[in-house]
């Protein structure tokens, strides 16, 4: 079994009234199961509504199961004496990133956590050095958060939730506050933190950008699990993401319009280099002596 | 021409230790009906200037005309420059707070001294134009969706008959689809409308598909001003202000520097796919 894994969870919102009557239920997840692997980068898509965040806020116990279950390392979240457990093995960092800090210097903010643990205090200090040596944010331990940019503050709100070492982090649209430059720091950051600490992370974005790199895509819709592969197998079937008020990332939507009007391409390219991979020896045939193979300057991203 | 700035200065907390040069000469002129992206990374500038636009910030030194009037002569009516140039800021939709849709809407119009009635006309046809109909009128603004959300709120601003619209990353944490019919709204607001539009983004591929013009703004200062192909030219420079072009001028870039005869100034998938097809023969 996986790190975190649920069976048939469903969840409710239910609104009352003033006297308590039900006015209106609303199911945000409808029967999802999932076995997911530890060490896994894994990646959650779906539209405003679909139901992601929800499903994120039920990995730390911020939400508990209306019916199914939820478990993290074998811990069913919804019994109370395994709260604070399973809250320190996932970390949850927010989009607003001014939301999550609370610290007058970055050092303080990142030792919060480890030290509401209980942690002893010579072992907190250790613990925000590394976490934030693991983000790149070491040169700022003694700055005031409220004069860093959105992904510097980003990387300080994941350096806090690593200092309080989890198995797994969980970030719900970090980016989507940010510039084009805050949004690749943070999405560096957490595959660097995945591949060398061995973290598993669960991304929730709207950004197709950011999820090309990832093991394993999970779409959602209405509450369900619709989609569940790699990139490739995911970003291969545009349509389908289409009408799921999805999108696929330029360079796949070009590759998939080329293949429509006749070119043979493969299906689900992700990247500009499978791209010019495809391309360039048909440009090398149709203009032979002209176009070289073998790359005449560096470009991309 | 409707908006011209002639060397603005702005400096946020002169004489302060905090002293900083926010806006530094900028000079620009904005034709009635045109349609215009503005870029540049987090603290170039880009939200100072949109504020100086409809004079919730006043240049330090410079002068800014609004249909030919100097905005900073004495007895300018600013009230009625806020009416003429709408702002729509970024998550414009934590500012709803009334008990429901159309009233929230019929707020500005109200505020202008239009009496009910007339106030709730300009609310009908401003959600209109967001495409909210009359089902949405007596829903709470906060049990809308996100992009609803944000419908509501831009056409808070509309329902003031703007003749300018600005809006500060209208798409800002919405989904592509979202995104895309929030795009296309503002789009026909300028296509049916001949409505000016400010459109301030993070997103170049957004920028290339919809505006006339970019403007970049770097470090206070305004370092391009031209059509998208043209700006999107120099994504060596942009990518040295933290800025990036669309992914396709990356696309056709690479296969020029492979020596494919291809025209660099593509930057949506659209031409990118009849330029290869056309290049290729099929």
């Amino acid at each position: 079994m996986g790190i975190i894994k649920t069976s048939k969870l469903i969840f409710d919102y239910i609104r009352k009234d003033e006297e308590e009557n039900i006015e209106e239920i609303k199911r945000a997840i409808d029967g999802v199961s999932l076995d997911l692997e530890k060490g896994q980068f894994i990646a959650i898509l779906g539209h405003n509504g679909s139901g992601k965040s929800t499903f994120a806020k039920q990995l730390n116990a911020i939400l508990l199961p209306t019916e199914g279950t939820v478990w993290i390392q074998d811990l069913d979240t919804s019994r109370e004496e395994n709260l604070w457990e399973v809250r320190k093995k996932t970390g949850m960092v927010f989009q607003n990133p001014d939301n999550q800090i609370i610290g007058n210097i970055v050092e303080e903010d990142v030792g919060f956590g480890p030290e509401n643990l209980g942690v002893p205090t010579e072992e907190i200090w250790k613990r925000v050095d590394e976490s934030l040596k693991s983000v790149g944010m070491a040169a700022y331990r003694l700055k005031s958060p409220n004069r860093l940019s959105g992904g510097q503050k980003q990387r300080v709100a994941i350096a806090g939730v690593m200092a309080m070492r989890p198995q797994c982090i969980v970030l719900d649209e970090p980016t989507a506050m940010l510039d084009p430059n805050g949004r690749k720091e943070v999405v560096k950051t957490v595959h660097e933190l995945n591949r060398k600490e061995g973290i598993t992370v669960l991304l929730i974005t709207h950004y197709m950008e950011e999820v090309t790199g990832a093991d394993r895509v999970i779409v959602m819709d209405e509450g369900k699990v619709v989609m569940d592969g790699t990139p490739r197998e995911i970003f291969s079937q545009v349509e389908k993401l289409k009408s799921y008020r999805l999108d696929v990332p330029q360079v796949t939507e070009l590759a998939y319009e080329l293949k429509q009007k006749g070119l043979d391409l493969p299906d689900g390219i992700l990247t500009l280099d499978e791209l010019m991979e495809n391309l360039l020896p048909r440009f090398a045939e149709r203009f032979p002596g002209e176009v070289i193979l073998e790359n005449g300057g560096s470009h991309g991203n | 021409m409707v908006i011209k700035a002639e060397h603005i200065n702005y400096i946020y907390g002169k004489g302060t230790a905090f002293e900083q040069h926010a806006l530094k000469d900028v000079n620009l002129e904005i034709e009635s009906g045109e349609f215009v992206g503005l870029i540049g990374h987090t603290g170039s500038g880009k939200s100072t200037l949109i504020q100086h636009l409809n004079g919730l910030l006043r240049a330090t030194d410079g002068k800014l005309y609004y249909n030919g009037r100097n905005i900073y002569e004495e007895g300018y009516d600013m009230r009625a420059l806020r009416s003429h140039v709408g702002l729509v800021f970024q998550y414009p939709e934590h500012q709803l707070f009334e008990i429901d849709v159309f009233t929230d809407v019929c707020f500005g119009p109200k505020n202008q001294g239009l009496n009910k009635e007339a106030a709730a006309k300009r609310a009908k046809e401003a959600l209109t134009m967001v495409g909210l109909d009359e089902s949405y009128y007596k829903r709470s603004p906060f049990e809308l969706s996100g992009g609803q959300k944000r419908r509501v709120a831009i056409a808070g601003v509309l329902a003031m008959n703007p003749d300018v619209l600005i809006l500060d990353e209208p798409t800002a944490g919405l989904d592509p689809k979202g995104r895309d019919e929030i795009l296309d709204q503002i789009k026909r607001l300028h296509e049916e409308r001949n409505m000016t539009i400010i459109l301030v983004s993070h997103s170049m591929e957004d920028v290339a598909r919809y505006v006339d013009r970019i403007l970049v703004m770097n470090q206070g200062e305004k370092v391009f001003d031209d059509t998208p192909k043209e700006v999107f030219q120099h994504y060596k420079e942009l990518e040295a202000m933290g800025l990036a072009a669309p992914e396709i001028t990356y696309v056709v870039q690479t296969l020029k520097s492979h020596g494919v005869p291809i025209d660099t100034s593509i930057t949506t998938i659209e031409e990118a796919r009849d330029e290869i097809i056309r290049l290729l023969g099929k």
